[in-house]
């Protein structure tokens, strides 16, 4: 009798105990990093399990930043959501709208009583990521700024000082003749997403509006005003550089071609997003690079705003369980850490999100050990944002990003002028706002 | 005239049978187009969170819009290229082989080669030989004086597809093109070239309306190849660019639904779609299919 009660005793041991062991609450995160980035993000996620032994956050890479967020929203609809998803500063608008769908981080916060200040984090980032009462509702996570990267060797090579960057376009118009006149490359500049960089930063930095209602975070009725005198400016001289041959363009979206014509020195001057600074110092091994911020007309402004963020926050979705959603905040709070911040941050060349981090990477030296590395931050934080340069909301923003890239298209082949492919490219953008304000409204 | 009829004593055994196949037809062909078709008359945002029942709403926002309308002329344009330049070419090539004496299994064989590529290699294939920058045959046109850009010209983007999408569809019209021509009776051919018919005239009144169940057959495989099966060589190359030039029906679709999140137009779209290729296949077999031989 003992006997047999010692083996149904092992037995419902043996049961029980792996649920024991297991009892570690899973916690799903979607993410978009590919490459070297995913690997530092799964450092983190790996560095976080190890901290403690209640919860285990899981990366899940799911493609590109478009895929990943069509693939939470499918999940959503079908009951089987993650806890955490990464959705990049366009399909910010979207979430926004999406009020039954997503748990706002203040909220999260608050209610698993993690202390959460968003004082501590940069302005331009929380302002990006606020709700009209300045209420957080995604965690800033990787953001990022454009900046300008131009090739040391080919400044020297076309006679001008490797360590002075154009500060104007007239200037990079001027450069870009004597580098390609000379023959120290082929072409002056060329970019990566032109929408963002060369429409949404440009506005922003010679703080012009961008839409109506402040640039679109006063509600969704806004619309478009993109369609101005500097904006088509600006198109008219990409257009007459492009024909010139100092501008090359390198495709729609974040503009796939324009990376290898900047490593490969067919173009001497690249500008894009802050975060592809690991990638370029990788791959510019025949040359030096310089580092610099965006240029601006010096006939419109004389002293440039700050330029607006992208890169992505990380969302968290409505219908877990709650013990999850502790996990969430807890992982959080380890991620605004200063130290996994700066780490973060110097690895990749995302913005540090915290004051303390970009304090701490001050202290450890970093921006002075590595050039370069503080034009992104300085870039963002310069001067008094104004209602044009905190930054831009609205719906459905990816599609009317295609929009525009479409009609940089046409216009860079002559199909339309400057003025005409803005004009157009406002009223299309507006048709998707309103179809975006009906189906949210 | 007899014809066979098998009569199943029971009832439930046929039904049993072909349960399989009506099985996935209903769920993986019925369901999706059903729920399509509801999702046409709705206005919902991305989470499914506010639906509201708009009709027509999407229908006529489509027939109204410019970009649509271009779109569908593009797939026009698109569908009837690929389908006459992959026919020709594998008609051409298919009476070569059929020539050919000696070796002609190892032309066969290198001809249908390309079949067993995927489409999106397929794309991607053509997209690095016309590549701006690094491609061969762009760098040879440049020589010839043009200057191939397929990232800004719309012509260019376009007979970059279309070349991607035929160069895969020539193999199988070459297979089948190739056993059409081997059932034409010699002695017909032969007969004809005795009363003096020559080569173009053999062609034209024996060979061709001989083989023109194939032809028929062949034609509305490609144009429904051209129309729905060429998204991935699309979505590998241009992406539907530049400006639109290449933003066919089916990429549409995708574009607006999945990228866009813009599900109700998304929607009413593939309903058009699944109309005109109903339409399409059902002119064919009214009309076209009289004028056909067998």
């Amino acid at each position: 009798m003992r006997l047999r009660t010692a083996i149904l005793a092992a037995g419902i041991a043996a049961i029980a105990l792996p649920a024991f062991a297991q009892e570690k609450v899973q916690i799903q995160w979607w993410h978009a990093m590919g490459g070297e980035l995913g690997a530092k993000l799964e450092e983190i996620a790996t560095a976080f399990n190890a901290t403690q032994n209640e919860y285990t956050v899981v990366p899940v890479y799911k493609g590109s930043y478009p895929e990943t967020l069509t693939a939470a929203i499918a999940a959503f609809r079908a009951g089987e959501q993650p806890a955490i998803v990464q959705v990049f500063e366009v399909g910010t608008g979207t979430m926004m709208a999406a009020k039954g769908a997503v748990y706002p981080v203040y909220k999260l916060m608050a209610d698993q009583g993690e202390a959460f200040d968003p004082a501590g984090f940069l302005g331009p980032v929380v302002g990006y990521y606020s709700d009209t009462e300045g209420n957080i509702l995604s965690m800033p996570f990787n953001s990022s700024t454009p900046i300008m990267y131009y090739n040391k060797n080919a400044f020297e090579k076309a006679g001008l000082d490797p360590e002075v960057a154009p500060r104007t376009w007239a200037e990079v118009e001027e450069f870009s003749k004597k580098i390609t006149e000379s023959g120290a490359a082929k072409c002056g500049f060329t970019t990566g997403w032109v929408s963002w960089v060369q429409l949404e930063n440009l506005s922003a930095i010679h703080d012009r509006p961008y839409g109506t209602l402040e640039n679109g975070f006063g509600g969704l009725g806004t619309e478009f005003t993109f369609a101005g005198d500097v904006q088509v400016k600006h198109w008219e001289n990409l257009k007459r550089w492009a024909d010139e041959g100092i501008f090359q363009y390198g495709g729609p979206v974040g503009g796939n071609d324009a990376p290898p014509k900047f490593y490969s020195g067919e173009c001497a001057i690249y500008m894009n997003s802050s975060a592809s600074r690991a990638g370029v110092v990788n791959n510019a091994k025949d040359f030096e690079v310089g580092f610099a911020p965006l240029p601006f007309y010096d006939d419109v402004t004389a002293e440039p705003k700050n330029s607006i963020i992208g890169g992505a926050t990380l969302w968290v979705l409505n219908g877990r369980k709650d013990e999850e959603y502790k996990g969430a905040a807890k992982f959080f709070t380890y991620l605004s850490q200063p130290e996994v911040q700066a780490d973060w941050h110097q690895f990749t060349g995302y913005l540090p999100i915290t004051n303390a981090a970009y304090d701490l990477g001050t202290s450890q030296g970093y921006y002075e050990k590595t050039p370069g590395s503080d034009v992104a931050i300085k870039q963002i934080t310069r001067g008094t944002p104004s209602a044009n340069s905190k930054g831009i909301r609205f719906g459905n923003l990816a599609q009317v990003r295609d929009v525009i890239d479409s009609e940089f298209e046409a216009l860079l082949s002559g199909q339309k002028s400057a003025r005409d492919a803005l004009e157009s490219a406002v009223r299309r953008g507006n048709e998707i706002l309103r179809e975006f304000e009906a189906s949210n409204g | 005239m007899q014809t066979k009829r098998t009569i199943f004593p029971e009832k439930g055994l046929p039904y049993l049978l072909v349960a399989p196949q009506l099985i996935v037809t209903a769920v993986f062909f019925l369901w999706p187009a059903a729920q399509a078709i509801w999702t046409s008359f709705r206005r919902e945002d991305p989470f499914g969170l506010n639906t509201t029942f708009v009709g027509l709403a999407n229908y006529r926002r489509l027939f109204t819009n410019g970009e649509w309308l271009h779109s569908l002329s593009l797939t026009a344009v698109f569908a009837v290229s690929v389908t006459l330049l992959s026919m020709l070419t594998a008609l051409a090539l298919a009476l070569a082989a059929n020539r050919v004496l000696r070796g002609s299994r190892v032309y066969t064989t290198l001809l249908v080669w390309p079949y067993a590529v995927a489409p999106v290699v397929a794309g991607v294939l053509w997209w690095f030989l016309f590549n701006p920058t690094i491609g061969i045959l762009s760098y040879l046109l440049s020589g010839l004086g043009i200057a191939w850009n397929h990232r800004v010209n719309g012509n260019h983007a376009m007979i970059l597809v279309v070349l991607a999408a035929s160069w895969k569809q020539v193999s199988y019209n070459f297979l089948f093109f190739l056993a059409a021509l081997q059932s034409v009776p010699k002695s017909l051919v032969e007969a004809a070239a005795i009363d003096g018919a020559g080569p173009f005239r053999r062609m034209r009144d024996i060979v061709l309306p001989l083989i023109s169940p194939t032809t028929f057959f062949l034609l509305i495989v490609n144009i429904n190849y051209a129309m729905f099966d060429t998204f991935p060589i699309i979505d590998a190359t241009t992406s539907g660019g530049p400006a639109g030039a290449t933003n066919i029906l089916v990429y549409k679709v995708y574009a607006d639904g999945f990228l866009g999140l813009n599900l109700g137009s998304s929607s009413a779209q593939s309903v058009v779609l699944m109309l005109i290729v109903i339409a399409l296949t059902f002119l064919q077999f009214r009309y076209v299919e009289r004028k056909v031989q067998y």
